[in-house]
């Protein structure tokens, strides 16, 4: 679908403590040099003790609006997808919306879709925001995610997330978002059941069925209804579960590795699953150039993708020193040994 | 574990969320926690709530190796006062902090984080926390 609607302000959080995949292969006998060249990523980011999905989400919040520069006060939802929500009932996005210092008049909502609720709470705002409901919407996606100890999703399993203010005013937008379109199907690639600490996964079912079949087929989706071609973009943005699938995406599609650079925020802080996709278009907005055309697809286990082109804007320059970028987050980090680890762990899923 | 009164809590979110406090508009001064009464000016002072920027100073420091219930997994901690740039000076827990920016003197902004955990079914307590100041 068409859209009127753009990104106002975007913000970044990465926690600060990182793990290796070395670290974590040698508690279990592994291979950690193998591991990293199947998966393609060298560390993950991990929470700190005192860090959740709502803290995760406030500070990317308050980066989105110091670079939005608008009233809290006007903005008239909030969603916040994750799939580690600390609650099982009661929201976060109300928690984050005290947080920021949002009014009362909201609606709010925490979504749940696997890696993907962040970009269907991106989706739910552009509708709210282009239908005149309300000036702004807030889409946050945030996980501290987990992978049981000694399953390949330990690897990879991070935290993160990112933060979009949608508005309808054309000179406040720092990109527009052009048209998003999105493939869903029943799909029981990965799941996690309500007293369940851990995920489950069909292992290589993951691969064609799930993350391929909805990121290939939402991305032909949008470039179909666009008339796009892949070489209008400059850079191209996929779920990033490991180093490995998306480039496999971007091989099929003959997308050059050099546009995939900017986003491929994986190799060094893991697959942070709601904020996976999302993180890698605040990276690429960190340096995009006004004019630039994006192509982001999301996707969540369960199953779906959601794709967006974006087209950058002139206001960019001056919005995006106004926050802490994406790559400091990354480069601001310190390693834990596994014992740390495995202590906070039981405090964090 | 201690169990803390729901709507006594929520009462002072705001206050804990953001850093909020009041100034007595008379002498100026500024205080947080929050006061209702000006201890200079008295009935003369006349109080307005001010929220704060979250920047300051460490004033001094502790680190916390036996813990009270609640914190026990994040030993050793590091405890400071704090002076804001506003004046009140406030006692927080400086987190995410390399060795050496624990000293004073040392620039910290205030970072949204878990406080404590009323037990694993009672209420997360969120609020703010002070972390060094990082050119990266
Ligand atoms: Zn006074």
């Amino acid at each position: 679908m068409e859209s009127k609607t753009g990104i106002v302000g975007y913000g970044a959080y990465i926690p600060r403590l990182r793990i290796k995949v070395e670290t974590i292969a040698d508690v279990w006998g592994k291979d950690g040099a193998a591991i990293k060249a199947g998966m393609k990523l060298v560390e993950k980011s991990l929470p700190n003790i005192d860090e959740d999905t709502i803290t995760i989400a406030v500070h990317a919040a308050h980066n989105a609006l110091h670079r939005a520069g608008i009233d809290p006060a006007k903005i008239g939802a909030i969603y916040v997808g994750s799939e580690s929500h600390p609650y099982a009932v009661k929201p976060s996005s109300t928690v984050v919306a005290e947080a920021i210092q949002m009014s009362n008049d909201y609606t709010a909502a925490d979504l749940e879709f696997a890696c993907k609720a962040g970009s269907a709470a991106v989706q739910l705002c552009m509708g709210l925001v282009g239908a005149g409901m309300m000036e702004y919407g807030l889409a946050i996606g945030a996980d501290t995610a987990q992978g049981a100890p000694g399953d390949a999703l330990e690897y990879s399993a991070a935290a993160g997330g990112a933060a979009f203010i949608i508005g309808a005013k054309k000179e406040e937008m720092i990109a527009t978002i052009d048209c998003t379109y999105s493939f869903s199907s029943d799909t029981p690639d990965f799941w996690r059941r309500k007293l369940a600490k851990y995920p489950s996964h069909g292992g290589r079912f993951t691969g064609k069925p799930a993350y391929f079949r909805h990121v290939e087929s939402a991305t032909k989706g949008i470039l179909e209804r666009t008339g796009m071609k892949i070489e209008d973009f400059d850079y191209v943005v996929f779920h990033m579960p490991n180093g490995k699938f998306p480039s496999v995406v971007a091989k099929k599609f003959g997308i050059p590795p050099e546009k995939m650079e900017a986003g491929f925020v994986v190799s060094k802080i893991g697959n942070t699953y709601s904020g996976s996709s999302i993180l890698g278009l605040t990276a690429v907005l960190d340096i995009a150039k006004p004019g630039q055309k994006i192509l982001m697809t999301s996707y969540g286990s369960g199953a779906g993708s959601d794709s967006f082109v974006f087209t950058v804007t002139d206001a960019i320059e001056k919005k995006r020193n106004l926050a802490r970028t994406t790559e400091e987050y990354i480069k601001d980090k310190v390693y834990v040994p596994y014992t740390t680890y495995a202590k906070y762990r039981e405090k964090i899923c | 574990m201690h169990k803390t009164s729901v709507p006594g809590v929520w009462r002072r979110f705001k206050n804990r969320y953001q850093i909020v406090g009041t100034q007595c508009e008379t002498c100026k001064t500024n205080f947080y926690p929050p006061r209702e009464l000006c201890p200079k000016c008295r009935r003369g002072g006349k109080i307005s709530e001010k929220k704060f920027a979250g920047l300051g100073k460490i004033v001094t420091y502790t680190r916390v190796h036996a813990a009270p219930a609640g914190y026990e997994k994040q030993v050793p901690y590091a405890v400071a006062i704090v002076q804001l740039e506003e004046g009140p000076m406030l006692t927080t827990q400086i987190v995410d902090y390399n060795t050496d920016e624990l000293k004073i003197g040392q620039s910290v902004r205030a970072t949204f984080r878990k406080m404590y955990e009323d037990g694993d079914e009672g209420i997360i307590h969120y609020g703010t926390k002070f972390t060094p100041i990082r050119e990266s």
